[in-house]
């Protein structure tokens, strides 16, 4: 099978390349990247005025699966993240049974390799039922396929805990994730503690629960010498301390949602479940300092914490809703107009967002059009006008604040190994 | 003001006053003029109360039978609530029963709000979690227009767990669209200090010698230890700093009412010489719960309530 893609504006992060070019695909790696190039009896995709870069990845999405299957299977998250111009994803350990050991990450990569139109990366639990207290099995783990370590949504509270787990995690040469959020100045808030939820009356979770954990990681990062990295991150604070880290040389890095980049606590719908998630949406200023520090370099990647819920759970008070929105299927299109309609990057730093940016946290084989690489290439539109309708979503659940939403550039084709897995 | 009543904060001074104006026109007179009205004849009001509240549900109910309407009223408790059903299946269960409007008290802030984007028929919140109890702020300001106050330039001291209260933030916006000065006051951990921006007028203080200094008003709130996940302060000390007696008075105007939504806790945040004092006008304020929703029941099932010459 081959593939040429034609006169598409090619940028290609990992080795500076930015300029009209063809790719040439064969037997699911690069085979070239140029001008003119001609393969005998090639499938042609024209791609002119459309840009083609090395696959997306999203480091950060619920599958759901094993044990949620009513809100989302691998097969169907796989289906929206290629809706979504991701050719790799990496999902989180809480599903149930929690990823805390090799069985569970080999039955996810194996379901995967059967059922999922992209790559799957699963991401093991950091401690037995992520539960805060005893190691997971880390090494045979990564032996399975897991790429990194996190109890996501369920941070480790206790920072001796944390402190093995890095130290562990360093022996095996992957980094450890942290949801970062001090679970008892958070208990029992609903949205981020602010004017906005003494407004609504709704309980709140403070920033500083969020900037306590972020400022212990970091020092334990550096005692440890771990590859720390921050996962959704939400609060100007915590954005200064990355920076900071990053100054003196530490393993530290940290990704952003695109709802973190575009929405403020005060854009909210009311009472509406669709923009309630953990972190929740910050104030005004802690968006700004989110995109300044996906400009300033501070923040590394962008993920969507695509955390699908069936609507029967969204569609209940605000407080007994579940947090998480999906956002594999809207994540190039906010960033576009957040990131690049708005003149704060260029495109080439938003490519490296989605592609070199996770790939070297993660340290995969990816996000990069190199001859010889697997054949993960995602072909976008920078400007085309569309409209998300969620009910025609991949995933299988409809819990978005982006419905009916008028984006300026998105997704045009999703190609995995060499094979077109998804087109607009 | 929108089909049902939701809350006080998106309301304006012009659709707040038709409400205190009419509300006149239902007080009690304590003579033979005072009878039941047939203004909603054939009508059905269904109280719909999630979470216990004796005094406001029956007001409620008088309000609408006073009016001629019909009214059921439903607890959670005696509702498939309690079943597992959610909150959306049964107000659509209620709805194809088709009430004219819905009088909700839910403990979960917005869940009026919500319910009101699947539901067509009005809703009217008669309180919602630590959001809104809109009918009692109306009924507050009623009570002390009844006492010769004008609200603009009124100094009122609101006094307790405000972070908690709906009556706290129903009034803060009422009072705030009459170009009131609000003194909000209350140990820090439950005074944010965002209150100070959620309205103009409004101001904190955890002094309540400085709160009760020349007030027209001093509302004190019920000291709900049940909203309170954890102890924001030590209960013992309460009555202490934030609980209101007598030698207060002294610094507030010589007019001074002092109210309270009720139900009091005479000891914890009202001593029980004030509760019973001349200054005091909480029984005042029950009474002009029923007048007060009487007008807002017949502008919510009527549309307004300028038919002249009605009951007056």
């Amino acid at each position: 099978m081959t593939l040429l893609i034609k006169s598409g504006r090619v940028i290609d992060p990992a080795s500076g390349q930015d300029g009209i070019a063809d790719v040439w695909i064969e037997d699911g790696v690069i085979r070239g990247v140029g001008a003119n190039l001609a393969a005998v009896g090639a499938e042609v995709f024209d791609a002119s005025g459309l840009i083609v870069t090395p696959g997306f990845i999203d480091m950060h999405v619920h599958l759901r699966e094993p044990g949620f299957e009513h809100a989302e299977t691998i097969e169907t998250g796989s289906r929206a993240a290629a809706a979504g111009g991701f050719t790799s994803i990496c999902p989180m350990p809480n599903t149930a049974p929690i990823n805390d050991n090799a069985t569970v990450t080999s039955y996810i990569a194996e379901k995967a390799r059967r059922h999922a139109v992209v790559n799957v990366f699963p991401i093991g639990a950091i401690t037995k039922g992520s539960k805060g207290e005893e190691l997971a099995e880390i090494g045979s783990m990564k032996d399975a396929g897991a790429v990194a370590i996190s109890d996501d949504g369920r941070p480790v509270m206790n920072a001796r805990v944390m402190r093995r787990a890095m130290e562990f995690a360093r022996s095996f040469g992957i980094p450890v994730i942290d949801h970062c959020e001090d679970l008892h100045l958070s208990a029992g808030g609903d949205m981020h503690e602010g004017l906005e939820s003494v407004r609504l009356g709704l309980r709140g979770i403070p920033g500083c629960s969020e900037d306590v954990m972020v400022a212990r990681d970091i020092l334990l990062a550096e005692v440890t010498g771990a590859r720390y990295h921050v996962a959704h991150i939400s609060s100007s604070h915590a954005v200064d301390m990355v920076a900071f880290a990053k100054s003196r040389g530490l393993a530290v890095t940290a990704e952003a949602t695109p709802h973190h980049l575009a929405l403020a606590d005060g854009d909210m719908r009311p009472y509406d479940s669709n923009y309630k998630m953990k972190p929740p949406l910050r104030s005004a200023g802690d968006v700004c300092a989110v995109v300044e520090g996906v400009v300033r370099g501070a923040i590394d990647a962008i993920a969507t914490d695509h955390a699908p819920h069936p609507g029967s759970e969204k569609m209940q008070e605000f407080e007994q809703c579940p947090f998480g929105i999906i956002g594999l299927e809207t994540a190039l299109g906010v960033a576009l107009e957040r990131l690049v309609h708005s003149g704060k990057i260029g495109l080439p730093r938003l490519v490296e967002l989605f592609t070199t940016g996770p790939s070297r946290i993660l340290g995969l084989d990816r996000g990069t059009l190199a001859v010889g690489a697997p054949a993960d290439v995602t072909i976008f539109s920078a400007d085309r006008a569309w409209t998300y309708d969620v009910n025609k979503s991949c995933s299988k659940s409809r819990n978005s604040p982006y419905d009916g939403y008028a984006f300026r550039g998105g997704p045009v084709a999703t190609i995995v190994a060499g094979e077109i897995v998804w087109r607009a | 003001m929108p089909q049902g009543l939701l809350g006080i904060e998106h309301l304006s001074r012009e659709e707040i006053q038709p409400i205190l104006d009419r509300s006149c026109d239902f007080q009690f007179r304590g003579d033979s003029s005072f009878r039941k009205l047939d203004l909603l004849r054939g009508k059905m009001v269904v109280n719909l109360f999630f979470e216990a509240s004796t005094r406001t549900r029956t007001s409620f109910e008088i309000a609408a039978r006073r009016l001629g309407a019909d009214a059921v009223s439903i607890t959670a408790q005696a509702s498939s609530v309690s079943k597992g059903e959610s909150l959306v299946d049964t107000l659509n269960t209620l709805a194809a029963m088709h009430p004219d409007a819905i009088v909700m008290r839910h403990a979960a802030s917005g869940a009026p709000h919500f319910l009101q984007r699947h539901l067509e028929t009005p809703i009217i919140n008669a309180g919602d979690g630590t959001h809104e109890h809109p009918t009692q702020a109306l009924l507050d300001a009623r009570t002390i227009l009844d006492r010769g106050k004008a609200l603009e330039h009124l100094r009122v001291a609101i006094i307790g767990d405000i972070a908690h209260s709906r009556v706290a933030r129903s009034n803060v916006y009422l009072l705030s669209r009459y170009g009131a000065e609000i003194v909000l006051c209350g140990p820090a951990s439950l005074l944010p200090r965002e209150l100070a921006r959620i309205a103009p007028g409004v101001i904190l203080t955890t002094s309540m010698d400085e709160a009760i200094r020349d007030a027209d008003v001093i509302m004190m709130l019920r000291v709900q230890l049940e909203r309170q996940h954890e102890a924001a302060f030590p209960a013992n000390e309460y009555f202490q700093f934030y609980g209101l007696r007598l030698e207060h008075l002294r610094l507030a105007k010589p007019d001074v009412i002092v109210m309270h939504p009720g139900p009091i806790n005479r000891g914890r945040e009202i001593s029980s010489e004030v509760a019973d004092s001349q200054r005091s006008v909480i029984l005042n304020q029950v009474e002009n719960g029923i007048a007060v929703r009487m007008a807002v029941l017949e502008r919510v099932l009527m549309g307004g309530s300028n038919h002249a010459g009605v009951a007056k």
